[in-house]
């Protein structure tokens, strides 16, 4: 980590909510639309609560962090889900040196 | 291409930020107005104007764009500004009170929350310009919005002017009278100091030093919840892994800061200044610098052991701090400013807390009397005590002290007073009832001590 900012494109999406089916099928439908690609998936329920970390490439995206932000949270908060969308600077820097 | 993160971390930093309240305090953009002085008042007023709107024109947008793009609020925009008793000197105070005025103006048109620098330097006499200043405060404070003022009245290196300490507890006192209908709030954005930092983000006293370059960006970070989760989740921990514990959090907290301060210096065009490591509470529960001592085992913060307890903490979050940003600075350490803290409100209430206590803990952590209201009917010699015995524990300790207290007209120890946002809302404490005033009216200036002489 040289501490740059806003080199990297990456961002970190994290979604948690009452578990159903096609949670990770609206988030990468929402992706592909907007050419972001998805480097990692991490997910899991606990206790019927879905948990899920997903770390995505926005350099060929015809979308910001902030606007893909945006967009996730609102249609997230529509069907009851908490979605977070921020750029990876933000945990580099908290959990690396 | 390397994923390094562990879904851990990631959820810790969600935690901190939805849970714990973590937040960056506030971006503040340090403008020098040294260019804008000049002989005739409305040309001043025009260039202070048109200056402070074009350089902080994207200030509020930026750090919208910012908080969004890495999922923290940063809570407030501010610019803080060259001392206005140096651009406005030849003006008299009405002169002072049009910059203040204009100054107004600008905040409000670029969007901003608080605007500082409406101050004076005078640890070691007056210029016409800061007599000006001093007597236009009132005024300014209660005919703007977002204009904030501080003075420092002593330094370790000069002493203290117990001349500007009078007359700041005479503007202390009218400021509150003439926005009585509004428990007094100009005196909430009025601050005195000692040994004043001249990069502080923080309000009441955020003002651009002459030192500083033509614009710079500082940022203030926040975390009292942060730290005070971590201390709750570990009661059994000793003193030495209590202070390693917080020492941890308030790294994380700080690179946080470091990294929205070089983000917005990139995108604003200014230099990077430096992180202010300060734990600064708000009214939201949770958030509060008392429930971290409290946590640490105490019944109450004020009860015997507090300052002790405030001292580690205050300690423990700069080491963290320290090591997170490439330049540390402002005031830097834990606030305990009272009607903003709910903790602290509390503990007034159940008796724990007292005005004495307060002074003890700013011995031992950043700043020192904060936003605390005190009965209305209290003398201006009174508050200058209370400025002066701070000023004193500054100037000894090497160290910035300042009193922010609100008189609250018309009202008596155990009302309570209502600012409301983030300045929040106290019961009035009591004030020691004798009077200092034969002390206080000696005039001149108390000699600077014997540490200051280390050349």
């Amino acid at each position: 980590m040289d501490g740059q900012t806003g080199k990297s494109q990456r961002a970190i999406i994290s979604v948690f909510g009452r578990d159903r089916i096609g949670i990770i099928a609206w988030v990468s439908g929402r992706l592909q639309e907007y050419s972001i690609n998805i480097l990692d998936i991490n997910q899991t329920i606990l206790q019927g609560f879905f948990t899920m970390i997903m770390i995505v490439d926005l350099s060929p995206a015809s979308i910001e962090v902030a606007e893909l932000a945006k967009v996730l949270e609102q249609e997230g908060q529509e069907s009851g889900l908490q979605v977070n969308v921020q750029h990876e600077d933000i945990f580099n820097f908290m959990h690396r040196i | 291409m390397k994923i390094t993160l562990a879904p851990q971390e990631i959820l810790q930093t969600l935690d901190m930020i939805r849970q714990e309240n973590l937040d960056i305090r506030t971006i503040t953009l340090g403008i020098s107005l040294l260019d804008c002085r000049g002989d005739d008042i409305a040309t001043v007023e025009r260039k202070v104007y048109d200056k402070v709107t074009h350089k902080a024109a994207n200030l509020v947008q930026t750090g919208e764009r910012l908080a969004a793009r890495y999922g923290i609020p940063i809570v407030n925009k501010r610019v803080s500004v060259t001392p206005v008793a140096l651009i406005g000197s030849g003006f008299n105070r009405d002169g002072m009170v049009r910059l203040a005025k204009a100054l107004d103006r600008a905040a409000a048109a670029v969007g901003v929350n608080f605007l500082g620098g409406f101050s004076a330097l005078v640890q070691k006499g007056f210029s016409r310009g800061d007599e000006a200043l001093i007597e236009a405060i009132p005024e300014a404070l209660a005919e703007t919005l977002y204009v904030c003022s501080s003075v420092n009245v002593g330094s370790t290196k000069a002493g203290i002017n117990m001349d500007a300490v009078l007359k700041m507890g005479e503007a202390v006192l009218e400021s509150a009278r003439r926005t009585a209908a509004q428990d007094g709030l100009a005196a909430a954005k009025l601050v005195v100091f000692c040994n004043a930092p001249e990069d502080n983000p923080f309000m009441a006293g955020a003002f651009h030093g002459v030192g500083e370059p033509e614009s710079v960006i500082n940022v203030g970070v926040s975390g009292p919840g942060v730290v005070a989760s971590v201390v709750k989740e570990n009661p059994a921990a000793d003193f030495g892994e209590l202070a390693s514990l917080i020492k941890r959090m308030a790294f994380k907290i700080t690179r946080v800061g470091e990294l929205i301060g070089r983000a917005a210096s990139e995108e604003l065009g200014a230099p990077f200044g430096i992180v202010d490591l300060s734990l600064a509470p708000t009214p939201s529960i949770g958030d509060s610098v008392a429930e971290i001592l409290e946590n640490m085992g105490l019944e109450r913060c004020g009860a015997h052991g507090t300052t002790a307890a405030l001292a580690l903490l205050n300690d423990a979050v700069k080491k963290g701090g320290a090591m997170a940003s490439s330049h540390v600075g402002g005031l830097s350490g834990a606030f305990i400013p009272v009607s903003e803290d709910a903790g602290m409100v509390k503990a007034v209430e159940a008796g724990a807390l007292s005005l004495s206590k307060l002074e003890a803990m700013t011995c031992v952590c950043s700043v020192g009397l904060d936003m605390i209201a005190i009965p209305g009917d209290v003398t201006a010699e009174t508050i200058a005590a209370i400025i002066a015995d701070e000023a004193a524990i500054g100037m000894i300790n090497k160290k910035t002290t300042a009193v922010r207290v609100i008189p609250a007209i018309g009202k008596q120890a155990g009302d309570r007073v209502e600012f409301g946002g983030l300045l929040g809302g106290a019961p009035v404490i009591s004030v020691n009832p004798f009077a200092a005033d034969r002390f206080i009216r000696r005039g001149g200036r108390i000699p600077a001590p014997i540490t200051s002489l280390s050349n």
